[in-house]
């Protein structure tokens, strides 16, 4: 039953691992790149370390997952907006679908131009 | 062979495979910012990768690793972006 529930956690972690490999691939611009990435790879990393928090079943290795685990959920969203705005502010394009840009319109509030329709 | 050594021989292949995957976008990725990107996604990988080595060779040595891969990981990407705020700048 343990073994059962910690290879399903980790098969499950691997998974959205891949995903977030392949949105880094697919995906069109930077900013949708990191979207996919440090949402996915989060959550499979989470499930990784759970599925070897179950087999081990100790108190030492526990304690070192759930750092690693605590530390990457407060850390990979101040990492993903500090590239976001370093990527935006050095121009790196956007997509040309892209039809929301509240950065632009917080920065420039007169110039309308590709601003999102009220 | 059981569940549990299967779920882990193919939880290592797709790592792996994820890894390789990462690799192409950290050689093709147009802006450095797709590289930095792809690196703290890399170094991500190597963790669970450290997680799935854990069990699949009975030993536990290696989790230190990865707690201070994570720290690396997040302190180089906050460097990177420092620096390319500054080049900005000039």
């Amino acid at each position: 039953m343990k073994e059962i529930l910690s290879g399903s956690l980790l098969l499950m972690g691997s998974v959205f691992i891949l995903l977030s490999a392949v949105g880094i691939l697919r995906m069109p611009d930077l900013y949708t790149r990191m979207s996919a990435t440090t949402k996915a790879s989060t959550l499979g990393i989470g499930l990784v370390l759970l599925g070897t928090i179950l087999f081990w079943q100790d108190f030492g290795i526990a304690s070192r997952a759930i750092a690693i685990i605590v530390f990457l959920f407060l850390t990979a969203p101040v990492a993903a907006h500090v590239i976001g705005r370093a990527a935006y502010l050095g121009k790196v394009p956007l997509w040309e679908k892209t039809n929301i840009d509240e950065f632009k319109k917080r920065e420039h509030p007169s110039d309308s131009s590709s601003s999102m329709p009220e | 062979m059981n569940f549990m050594e299967w779920a882990v021989q193919a939880s290592v292949i797709v790592i792996g495979l994820s890894i390789l995957i990462i690799f192409l976008r950290l050689i093709v990725g147009p802006s450095i910012e797709d590289r930095i990107v792809a690196l703290d996604l890399l170094s991500a990988n190597a963790i669970a990768f450290i997680a799935v080595y854990s069990i699949q060779k009975n030993t536990t040595t290696f989790l230190d690793a990865g707690i201070i891969l994570a720290l690396l990981a997040f302190l180089s990407t906050v460097a990177f972006a420092f620096y390319l705020g500054r080049r900005e700048k000039q």
